[in-house]
């Protein structure tokens, strides 16, 4: 018998460790590649240039850094909402409350990060009564993850205790949060923020804190047991009670991390815009939605990974960033990413299928 | 509360048998309905230190109802329950299990995206570090008790690193006796643990169920299977539409007979207002 070694056979089963399964993500990464080797080529057809490497004669690096560097800056502050979202779709939930959430809590945590003079007069776009501006930065920062603690609370409790359709109680949230965001200051803008406010957008910082994020919960679902009981509530949910896993309490643990997520990146997002306003993250709960279902995470819950949602983020920043390359409309991307993400989730279904036609 | 035969009001369960230990497991007029349907009707039922009883009745006479309720799963509708001495009102079924009560439910009750290891400490993970839920798992710890606690089961798996939605029906209900037979108990419940299995497998789980019975352990069966009753446990109580109807000595029936109260040929005087 020419059977190589088992070793985790139980039973006197042979099981060759040499094939093992080949892991999801590493699909969504050849993917990334493959999108990549297409906007190359269309590039030479179409443009006579590269997508991916510089071509000026005076080149210090292969690669078009200013084009890498966009692509990642684009997708991470969406990225640090898809993080969260991951975690919902695994528990077998939706959020579409967190691009509301983004108005809401840069709106707040910003006139909470004012400053007092101008160019020497005196903030005109101030909004909080007169002493609260020039705080520290650590003040609107607080201020604007209570808001999303608070948001998520609310989601979670809903959908926990009232058993209601995260569909519908995140919805809810959705449009009572963007009500929120434009009664705070009636429609303006809010402005001017202290120094210390702006560095956290500045340059290449929301890359670093979505990595940071990434890392960070990535290793949460895998090796703690909130990312264990995430992983069976998505799975089946009635086994997970069964199981004495405290499901509900559970669910408000994730929607509350969820929501603080996209609070952090209203803060980032703020920041680096120098100001907030009430139609910030308008429609980024989808696109944290797409990113988290074109990096496999399926949308029936139980599957999934923080690694998956990041490779797919890439891939949403290099369509993004593709088309602009290949000088299409703003409109043929929307209409495109439309299609991405319904094509996703019929390759998830797909997927499925095949799951269970193979037991 | 520690003796707990002062503390129980209404009558005693007929046909209790002394020859076990104290009683362990005690339910009252145990009554459960969903909605129009009356699913468990006035139970009034009982098991001791040492002793296996079987429960049996058709389909849907409530058996796993009954399992429901005293696991916590569901809300009774109404009646007492007794556990190892204390009046109990279980929150939920991580509560049973931590009063010692270990269950093997009719539906499993597994993660299908999850492998073996997680599934049989679901809930109740092996931790490095304690941080609340964001304690760290020890995964080598649970795969080397996996291994270990497959092994009594005598289950055949080729890897425990596979999901349990890639496993057959046979597989997957060994991997949930062996979540029961992995931890200690007071009280083990199992329904219907050999419904899927192979001959050799049903072996193996009716030899678990055998070093149970030395071991003092006390043990709830739902069976289909008349041998396997007849083999294994002390006492068969027989459900029909919700009710009792029978509690029959192993010494003092045989298959016909209890297969006659099954079909509702026979009742017991004593529980003629079932009928
Ligand atoms: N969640 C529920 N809602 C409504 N009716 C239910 C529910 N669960 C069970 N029932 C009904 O209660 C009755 C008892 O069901 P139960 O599952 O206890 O049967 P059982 O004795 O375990 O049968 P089987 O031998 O087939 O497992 C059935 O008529 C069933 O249809
Ligand atoms: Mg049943």
């Amino acid at each position: 018998m020419a059977q190589s070694q088992t070793t985790h056979g139980v039973g006197g089963l042979t099981f060759d460790a040499s094939k093992r399964h080949r892991p999801p993500e590493l699909n969504v990464f050849f993917a990334l590649i493959l999108l990549v080797a297409v906007f190359e080529a269309l590039g030479w057809l179409l443009m006579g240039d590269s997508f991916l490497f510089n071509t000026r004669p005076n080149a210090t690096s292969i690669f078009n850094t200013a084009r890498l560097t966009i692509i990642i800056l684009q997708v991470s502050i969406v990225g640090i909402i898809a993080l969260g979202v991951t975690q919902v779709i695994i528990l077998g939930g939706i959020d579409l409350s967190s691009g509301s959430i983004v108005g809401a809590t840069a709106m707040i945590a910003m006139s909470f990060a004012q400053v007092s003079l101008v160019n020497g007069q005196p903030n005109p776009k101030m909004m909080l009564p007169e002493g609260w501006q020039d705080l520290p930065m650590i003040v609107p920062v607080l201020v604007g993850i209570c808001c999303g603690v608070f948001a998520g609370l609310i989601n979670g409790f809903l959908i926990a205790y009232t058993r209601i359709p995260p569909f519908i109680a995140t919805l809810g949230m959705m449009v009572t949060a963007r009500g929120v965001a434009k009664w705070w200051s009636k429609g303006e803008p809010i402005s001017f923020p202290t120094e210390g406010y702006a560095a956290i957008g500045k340059g290449m910082t929301p890359v670093f804190i979505f990595i940071a994020l990434a890392i960070l919960f990535h290793l949460i679902l895998r090796y703690t047991v909130y990312g264990k009981h995430t992983y069976a509530i998505g799975s089946n949910e009635a086994a997970a009670r069964m199981s004495g896993i405290k499901v509900d309490r559970h669910k408000v643990m994730v929607y509350t991390i969820a929501a603080v997520l996209a609070s952090i990146a209203a803060i980032v997002l703020s920041s680096k815009n120098l100001t907030a306003q009430a139609g910030m993250g308008t429609m980024y709960e989808l696109d944290a939605i797409a990113m988290t279902v074109i990096g496999g995470v399926s949308l029936s819950g139980g599957r999934g990974s923080i690694l998956g949602t990041v490779l797919g983020a890439l891939i949403f920043g290099v369509i993004i960033s593709g088309f602009t390359f290949l000088k299409l409309d703003a409109y043929y991307q929307e209409m495109v990413k439309g299609a991405i993400i319904v094509g996703a989730v019929v390759l998830d279904q797909w997927r499925q299928r095949r799951a269970a036609s193979r037991t | 509360m520690s003796d707990i035969q002062t503390n129980i009001s209404g009558r005693d369960a007929p046909h209790a048998d002394t020859t076990f230990g104290e009683v362990i497991l005690r339910t009252e007029g145990l009554t459960k309905h969903y909605g129009g349907v009356h699913a468990l009707i006035d139970c009034n039922f009982e098991i001791r230190k040492g002793e296996h009883v079987a429960i049996m009745g058709d389909n849907g006479a409530g058996k796993s109802t009954f399992v429901r309720q005293i696991t916590a799963v569901e809300k009774r509708t109404s009646g007492k329950v007794w556990f190892n001495g204390q009046y109990v009102d279980f929150d939920g079924p991580l509560e049973a299990r931590e009063a010692g009560i270990e269950t093997v439910f009719q539906t499993l009750a597994l993660a299908d995206h999850l492998d073996v290891p997680d599934n049989l400490f679901l809930g109740r993970e092996k931790v490095l570090f304690n941080l609340g839920p964001f304690s760290i798992l020890d995964y080598k710890g649970m795969r080397e008790a996996t291994l270990a606690g497959l092994k009594k089961t005598g289950v055949k798996i080729p890897n425990i690193s596979n999901t349990i939605q890639n496993m057959s029906g046979g597989q997957r209900q060994c991997v949930a006796i062996a979540r029961t037979a992995t931890f200690h108990s007071k009280l083990t419940i199992m329904d219907e643990p050999t419904a899927a299995l192979g001959v050799q497998e049903t072996a193996q789980v009716e030899n678990i169920i055998r070093t149970l019975k030395e071991q003092g352990e006390p043990l709830i069966l739902i069976s289909h299977n008349m041998r396997q009753v007849m083999d294994l446990c002390d006492r068969i109580v027989v459900w029909r539409r919700g009710r009792i109807c029978a509690n029959l000595r192993k010494e003092e029936t045989d298959g016909q007979d209890v297969v006659a109260y099954i079909t509702g040929a026979k009742t017991q005087a004593e529980y003629a207002d079932a009928a």
